[in-house]
């Protein structure tokens, strides 16, 4: 295997994932609730009396997180490399797979992992394989 | 007050996120690469994120209530299934097509980015898809179970 060692950044990744871990900490410390991301998104189609004001603030807040980090520090190049057509079935895909999963990189691979989650070390394992899958089909096979 | 606290940990999230260099979908496609040259960076953001959280989770585990008093809503379900390996393929291949997340997914969205707003859009359509599923399947099993009751 081939490491990138130019693109490899074990600092800022490290330190990415820590604020990760953070901000999952708050949320169920806090406010008792796992950051899965799709689920959290997914709760918003379900208009469950209640239930939408913290999920609607949460994802602000990720949309919110690069106009505010860009006053302080500029953004990371950002590379989106997919067609109009590939990046419509990536998300149809994404979205209609996290729910039937019920959750993704964040319930299942990080909160999941954390609490130590057969179910989501098993998603986490699936999701990953098909990943490592789907890349080298689409850059070693078809190109 | 647990508003202002999901904003915070949203905005927290999506610092991870950027300073990480994974709302960057060609990194992203870089870990997933191994046949290329591979960029093993966001293992190092799992495993410090999971490092972090599963103490505050060792923590959570023990409580009956938030701390502001909410209910811990940590309930697991531990089968393994078809919908979980089925919708875990999925979300892999859509994962792996764009190098884009759900969480990646609405930062992008917030900087700017006009494919952000695509992929944003494709995958509303697509948890659209599933509550609609959802929804028929849940009214096909009523039906099914009123059918067996005697009359």
């Amino acid at each position: 295997m081939l490491i990138n060692w130019h693109s490899f950044s074990p600092l800022s990744a490290t330190a990415g994932g820590v604020l990760i871990g953070f901000a999952a900490s708050i949320l169920i410390l806090v406010n008792g609730r796992i950051a899965g991301i799709s689920g959290i998104i997914g709760g918003l189609l379900r208009t469950k009396p209640g239930d939408i004001a913290w999920r609607a603030t949460f994802v602000a807040g990720l949309i919110m997180a690069p106009v505010l980090f860009r006053l302080f520090a500029p953004l990371p190049d950002i590379h989106v490399d997919a067609s109009l057509s590939i990046l419509l079935l990536a998300g149809l895909l994404v979205g209609l797979g996290t729910r039937y999963a019920s959750g993704c990189t964040s319930g299942h691979g990080v909160c999941g992992i954390s609490r130590f989650s057969l179910r989501s070390a098993v998603a986490t394992l699936t999701f990953m394989l098909a990943g490592f899958a789907i890349v080298f089909v689409m850059r070693h096979l078809l190109s | 007050m647990n508003n202002m606290i999901s904003l915070v940990s949203g905005l927290i999230f999506g610092f991870g996120l950027i300073l990480a260099g994974m709302v960057n979908p060609a990194k992203v496609l870089g870990f997933l690469d191994l046949a290329g040259l591979w960029d093993p960076s966001l293992s190092l953001v799992m495993g410090g994120a999971i490092v972090v959280a599963s103490a505050a989770f060792a923590k959570a585990k023990r409580r009956t209530k938030s701390m502001l008093g909410l209910p811990m809503h940590l309930t697991t379900p531990r089968h393994l299934d078809r919908r979980l390996i089925g919708g875990s393929i999925l979300f892999g291949i859509g994962w792996g097509l764009a190098g884009i997340c759900p969480g990646t997914a609405l930062v992008l969205l917030g900087t700017g980015a006009s494919k952000g707003l695509v992929i944003v859009a494709a995958m509303l359509v697509g948890m659209g898809l599933f509550e609609f599923l959802e929804r028929r399947r849940t009214l096909h099993l009523v039906q099914h179970n009123a059918d067996r009751l005697p009359s």
